[in-house]
């Protein structure tokens, strides 16, 4: 497969469905885990690094995954193609700027990837969509189980699976749920999330991880630390407080509906407007006319779009997937025409003078 | 997971700053944050990106620096003041060389000195040996780098009878 062919496809964890899927995107759950032969990347020369992404090549294109994977040589990739997988959720932007041998295998569906050379020798990564950490943590764990059956992991009796930061030592665990909360954070309630959750020493995080901004009132909430409570724990810890953050949420739509359903309504009514109608729009503010849309849909104020479609519209007006999709290299006033272009196309009849 | 960019505990706030029209990214525990919001905006602000964290050795002497400097990984000569700087350790043989001094640091960022959870069923092998091979790479990469190119031919050979050796144990 070819990342041309990526842009025809689209990641199972994107279907809008499981349980609460109208404010839960996705579950996703990662480990950390490094080869014991080896030094941790900071004393691997480029040689070394090599000598890593081979022996993990190797290893990871043979597992039994259900289906067919794909590997990329990330360092042969162009730079908007690393773009597209970062966009895509099937790479963390670490992996795709960062130097020398490194690759990324993934599953058809898009559920499973598995990144070579990031922080670490290797990240494993199962996404599911709608809150489902149970089915993540059974998958990943399984893979994880694979690959031990072939490579000899860097592990401590007491310190547990060594890792290069010391954050993310023990488990090497990160447990994380993507929410939409549009509704807390035109109330600015969102505020008393973070600091609950901050207490609980969770972590919140922007859509596409570490260091990355709010966009599109998408939060990722995610455990902050990794020694001294097992997988299972950690994981109930996000089981146990994303409904209520669930509940919050709702809680406020509901009032928002009850009280103020003209000024809401209006609201979404205007942002679909917007979509359907602008000749030139930025990514920025698509991400947050959609979230609009979004949560129109699922209060019942707009019934003519499925979550499925908004959440490919979400991911095809980025700017590296706007650009496979039109297949050519646009500058920033271009992707914005062409972005605008897209997205009327998309939300109304197909008109002849649409395509381009 | 992210080190706060001032001190060695975790990071909790991410924040993206704007400077002349570009995003800066700065990680900061709560203590780090409090400080960093109520210094005046930008100013005092600590360049992102690998090249400029903060280093968590700057308010040491020159004594405690060197210090840090004489504590080195005996496997992959990192030093503990290295890893202060750049919150990345070298290799697994770090954790048993630098126990003393990371133990209070793990407590500190989760709470906790114990693994519990998962483990690998299949017993590892000998560490020694593991550390071995470490070395030797390590080893190697100087070699290479000083161009002393009889001892890196050396080196490698080492590596892989070693390296056999662990693999045909593995699958015994």
């Amino acid at each position: 497969m070819e990342i041309k062919d990526l842009i025809q496809l689209r990641g199972e964890w994107m279907r809008g469905e499981g349980p609460d899927a109208d404010i839960v995107i996705s579950s996703r759950i990662r480990l950390a885990r490094n080869l014991a032969q080896f030094p941790f990347l900071s004393r691997a020369d480029d040689g070394v690094r090599g000598e890593i992404e081979r022996t993990l090549h190797q290893n990871v294109v043979e597992l039994a995954l259900g289906g067919q994977l794909t590997y990329f040589d990330i360092n042969q990739l162009e730079g908007i193609d690393r773009q597209f997988l970062v966009e895509r959720q099937l790479i963390s932007r670490e992996l795709a700027e960062s130097h020398g041998s490194r690759g990324v295998c993934f599953t058809r569906q898009e559920n499973v990837s598995l990144m070579v050379n990031e922080e670490d020798h290797l990240r494993i990564q199962v996404l599911h969509c709608g809150f489902e950490l149970d089915s993540c943590w059974r998958e990943i764990s399984r893979i994880d189980d694979l690959l031990e059956d072939r490579v000899n992991y860097a592990f401590d009796e007491e310190l547990g699976y060594l890792t290069a930061c010391p954050t993310n030592v023990g488990t090497g665990i990160r447990v994380s749920v993507l929410m939409h909360l549009p509704a807390l954070v035109l109330t600015k309630e969102i505020q008393k999330v973070f600091q609950a959750l901050q207490k609980i020493s969770l972590a919140v995080r922007g859509l596409y991880g570490e260091g990355s901004q709010a966009m599109g009132d998408f939060y990722q909430i995610s455990n902050q630390i990794t020694l001294g409570n097992s997988e299972e724990q950690l994981l109930k810890k996000l089981k146990d407080v994303v409904p209520n953050i669930i509940s919050y949420e709702r809680k406020v739509r509901q009032a928002l509906v009850k009280e103020s359903r003209q000024a809401l309504h209006d609201k979404v009514s205007r942002a679909y407007g917007t979509l359907k109608s602008a000749q030139s729009i930025s990514s920025e503010e698509t991400m947050h006319l959609l979230s609009s849309v979004r949560m129109g849909v699922n209060l019942g104020l707009i019934d003519d779009l499925p979550i499925p479609t908004v959440n490919e519209l979400f991911m095809h007006t980025q700017p590296a997937h706007l650009q496979k999709l039109r297949n050519s290299s646009l500058d920033s006033a271009d992707r914005n025409a062409a972005r605008a272009s897209y997205l009327r196309q998309r939300l109304s009849s197909p008109q002849p003078g649409d395509q381009n | 997971m992210s080190k706060c960019n001032r001190c060695p505990k975790v990071a909790t706030l991410h924040i993206t700053e704007l400077m002349k029209g570009e995003a800066h990214e700065v990680h900061l525990c709560e203590e780090c944050a409090q400080s960093y919001l109520q210094n005046s905006a930008g100013e005092n602000a600590p360049a992102a990106g690998p090249g400029g964290l903060i280093k968590s050795t700057s308010g040491l002497g020159e004594a405690e620096l060197e210090a840090l400097e004489k504590l080195v990984c005996p496997t992959c000569k990192t030093t503990f003041r290295e890893f202060r700087s750049q919150g990345r350790l070298g290799c697994a043989h770090c954790y048993s060389a630098f126990r003393e001094e990371l133990l209070p640091l793990l407590e500190n960022i989760h709470g906790d000195t114990h693994h519990c959870g998962k483990f690998p069923k299949r017993a590892p092998d000998d560490s020694q040996k593991r550390y071995q091979l470490i070395k030797l790479r390590n080893d190697l990469r100087l070699a290479v780098a000083e161009e002393s190119y009889e001892e890196a031919a050396r080196l490698r050979d080492q590596i892989h009878e070693l390296e056999s050796r662990t693999t045909s144990e593995a699958s015994e």
